[in-house]
């Protein structure tokens, strides 16, 4: 039905509608479809109008040349029939291509790239199952606000909608996990999608853009422009913060005797460590990090308090609950760091300066929303230099919790304790490797008893919990800084879930030191069992196991096996001094519970296991 | 609020209520003067301002939406459409056509033991006729949902429990 059905349906009679019965219904709908196309080609005039001498190419070779002109330097990717034409024009393009053995591997290790790098992590998947083993990956890196640009390959445009072999709605499944999704309709618009795609991932809040391409797509012929102009109407993020809050921000500073920052990750998105560390000693507040922005603050500092939330330290929690002005940077108020809401930062004011305006006043009422990039918000601060608040008293205070309550444990037991064992590693490292990790306990020793000094040394996944993360985003991350040292900490548990890639981490021979925290549990399922659910440890437990270091051999990786500290220390001094990359097994006190805890529904006021330290043997 | 017609947009929004768990009492679709670009009107149930706002700014967030309004608060003309069919033999059908007429509504369709109406106008009207057809029998009903427009000059406002955002 051409202009003259459109046309029809202008004086819309419902009269006409009813009468028509099912045939009419449907047509009414293929007038619909037919608008959407009218304004595909009209943008395709306009695009044609602009265009001037370009060469053909197809459009496979279209995405080649766009991810050159944006200077992606690695692609991780797993090819398969829907992507032949891609990973034809691939085989002598000179991009570096990561061959991961599992897609959710290529995802992970693209987060891992990312993370470091600051720079968008680039994946490619096949059609059907090659997308859907993505979808963990998208989501974490959508929880996680990570840049990716992924491309999946899709049935050639004639089947789609026929369930034709490998056929997956891709598109529809990854729609609330990516931040924008494109499906390819016309090999002209590749490149500026490809190009859209990478200004959406890398600007505002970043966070993964799917781009869907049907087969016939990458094959069929277009004039490559990537010189056009990105013209977004709807996405215009605000990243330099309003006068007049700031201001107010001043004010409350000035006025504040409790003041505290708590820094998140933004802080880190938008490089704004050092913004962060000039204004925090400038106004002298105390500063907290969640768990994903660990390392924005230097741990060492005397302004820092340590990680909030369920496993934060006492001081921090205490300093939230306490505080009378709350400063978010970057934040986005997860549960797992407010505990129970009604009780969370009770006396404060809160300020919260985000670039994503939904996240100010979502989970905590706001007083003074600033919607803005950290830093330029951060500068704008500093600029200010407003007198600070008298919190002399406060720092005190602050400082004297730290002294009481600082994280411990008892280092009891014959098998060496997992807390003692992140410590070795801080150590070893003096503290400057790359740490990337797993899900569970081991996860939240790494956050609590490694002390990031620096930003950009921290890859974990925190609101999705991705069991299975920290392997592939090691390889990520050792290769967007090559001559890091790189520690991947793990479970047991969760190591087993993408253990595959050690095949990748041998053929490329990336010198990663992979720890197994090895209590033979999924921890921190057992920890929860013990504690809320009578030590009923309901398929938590497992004893039978592979042997890792074994397992690593198979893989021509050099492992250890290590039970006690003294064993520990010398293996990890032993891998540390090798240039390739080492597994090392590490059987460690397998009760350990992770303290201090804020259980589920209580507030941040209200953790257990605070005291510890007092008894620690150390 | 005011989309770019493309592909899977209204997907999108639909996906977003769902994600959120936002609960949608209507919603309508349509093309605007302008070209490429659509107009959807939502009723939403919310329990209070602050999730208002949330998804006001959720909506905003997503590419494809280039304007969002909460017109909640504001002087609004919203009207809504429905055909009900009604079981209406020979010896009721006057009642029937008296009882509408000040509803300004219409007959679009007879049948021997039927009729069609179709009446347009504020939800709470086509609500209000619907339910004085109930007795006679109601065998389908069919509502476009409502769409709305602010009205040019904004004097009182109306008070409506529910959301409108366009
Ligand atoms: C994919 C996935 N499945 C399940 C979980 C739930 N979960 C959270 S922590 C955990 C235990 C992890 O065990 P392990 O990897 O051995 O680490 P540990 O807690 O023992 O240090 C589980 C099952 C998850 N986070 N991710
Ligand atoms: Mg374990």
């Amino acid at each position: 039905m051409k202009k003259g059905g459109t046309a029809e349906r202008k004086p819309f009679r419902p009269f006409d509608l009813a009468l028509a019965g099912r045939n009419g219904v449907k047509r009414f709908f293929h007038c619909f479809y037919k608008i959407e196309e009218e304004g595909w080609s009209m943008e395709k005039m306009k695009v044609e109008e602009k265009r001037g001498q370009k060469t053909k190419m197809n459009g496979a070779l279209m995405l080649i040349e766009a991810l050159k002109a944006e200077n992606v330097e690695v692609i991780f990717g797993y090819p398969g029939g829907a992507v032949l034409p891609i990973y034809d024009k691939l085989y002598d393009s000179g991009i570096f291509h990561v061959l991961t053995r599992h897609e959710q591997g290529a995802i992970h290790a693209a987060e891992g790239y990312a993370r470091i790098s600051g720079k968008p992590g680039v994946v490619i998947a096949t059609s059907g199952p090659g997308a859907t083993n993505i979808v963990t990956g998208l989501t974490d890196a959508m929880m996680d606000s990570l840049p990716l640009i992924v491309f999946t390959g899709q049935v050639a445009s004639n089947v789609i909608g026929s369930d034709a072999f490998q056929e997956a709605d891709v598109v529809g499944i990854t729609m609330p996990i990516t931040k924008h999704s494109y499906q390819v309709r016309d090999v002209q618009e590749l490149p500026k999608i490809i190009k859209e795609a990478f200004h959406i991932a890398t600007t505002g809040r970043p966070g993964p853009v799917l781009i869907d391409i049907p087969k016939d797509m990458t094959t069929l012929e277009g004039e490559f422009d990537y010189e056009q102009d990105i013209h977004l109407p709807g996405y215009q993020p605000t990243t330099q913060p309003n006068h007049l809050q700031i201001r107010k921000l001043v004010e409350a500073v000035s006025q504040a005797k409790k003041p505290v920052i708590l820094a998140g990750a933004g802080v880190l998105h938008a490089n704004a460590s050092q913004e962060l560390q000039r204004y925090a000693e400038q106004q002298k507040i105390p500063v907290a990090h969640t768990l994903l922005g660990l390392g924005g603050f230097p741990a060492d500092h005397p302004l820092f308090l340590g990680m909030a939330g369920m496993h934060g330290t006492y001081t921090a929690n205490m300093a939230l609950y306490e505080c009378d002005l709350l400063i978010n940077i970057g934040a986005r108020f997860d549960d797992r760091v407010t505990g129970n809401l009604k009780c969370f930062a009770p006396k404060a004011v809160v300020a919260h300066i985000d670039i994503d305006p939904a996240e100010i006043g979502k989970n905590v009422p706001t007083k003074i929303p600033i919607v803005s990039d950290a830093k330029e918000a951060l500068k704008e601060l500093i600029h200010q230099e407003g007198k600070p608040g008298d919190t002399a008293a406060w720092l005190a205070q602050l400082e004297g919790w730290k002294r009481e309550f600082p994280l411990g444990y008892k280092n009891d037991t014959h098998a060496v304790k997992p807390q003692k064992l992140i410590e070795i590693i801080y150590e070893l490292t003096n503290g400057e490797a790359i740490v990337t990790t797993d899900v569970g306990q081991h996860q939240m020793w790494a956050a609590q008893y490694y002390k990031f000094n620096q930003p950009h040394r921290w890859v974990t996944s925190g609101g999705l919990g991705t069991m299975g993360f920290g392997l592939p985003a090691a390889i990520g991350a050792q290769l967007a800084n090559r001559g890091a040292t790189v520690v991947s900490i793990v479970g047991d548990g969760g190591f087993q879930m993408t253990l595959q890639e050690l095949s990748v981490i041998q053929e490329l021979n990336l010198p990663i030191k992979i720890v197994i925290v090895n209590n033979q549990a999924l921890g921190m399922v057992r920890q929860w069992q013990e504690l809320f659910y009578e030590k009923r440890y309901s398929h938590s437990l497992i004893p039978n196991q592979p042997d890792f270091v074994k397992l690593a051999e198979a893989y021509n990786i050099k492992a250890f096996r290590a039970k006690t500290e003294e064993e520990a220390r010398t293996v990890l001094q032993q891998a540390f001094a090798l240039k390739e990359p080492v597994l090392l097994d590490f059987h460690v006190a397998a009760d350990e519970n992770v303290y201090p805890m804020v259980a589920p529904g209580k507030g941040l006021h209200e953790m257990v296991g605070v005291k510890l330290c007092e008894e620690s043997l150390q | 609020m005011t989309v770019n017609n493309r592909p899977g947009v209204l997907n999108r929004i639909t996906g977003l209520f769902t994600k959120r768990h936002y609960n949608i009492e209507s919603i309508t679709v349509g093309q605007t003067e302008t070209e490429g670009i659509s107009r959807m009107t939502f009723v939403v149930n919310v329990e209070d301002e602050r999730t208002a706002e949330q998804i006001t700014k959720q909506l905003n967030k997503q590419i494809d939406v280039l304007k969002v309004n909460d017109i909640t608060d504001q002087a609004i003309v919203a009207r809504e459409l429905a055909l009900v069919k009604v079981s209406a033999p020979p010896s009721v059908r006057q009642e029937i056509y008296t009882l509408i007429e000040p509803f300004r509504a219409s007959i679009v369709d007879v049948s021997r033991d039927s009729v069609v109406i179709q009446v347009t106008g504020e939800p709470t009207k086509v609500e209000a006729l619907i339910d004085l057809l109930k007795p006679y029998g109601i065998k389908e009903v069919a509502r476009t949902g409502t769409t709305a427009f602010t009205r040019s000059s904004q004097k009182a406002a109306a008070s409506y429990k529910t959301a409108f955002i366009i």
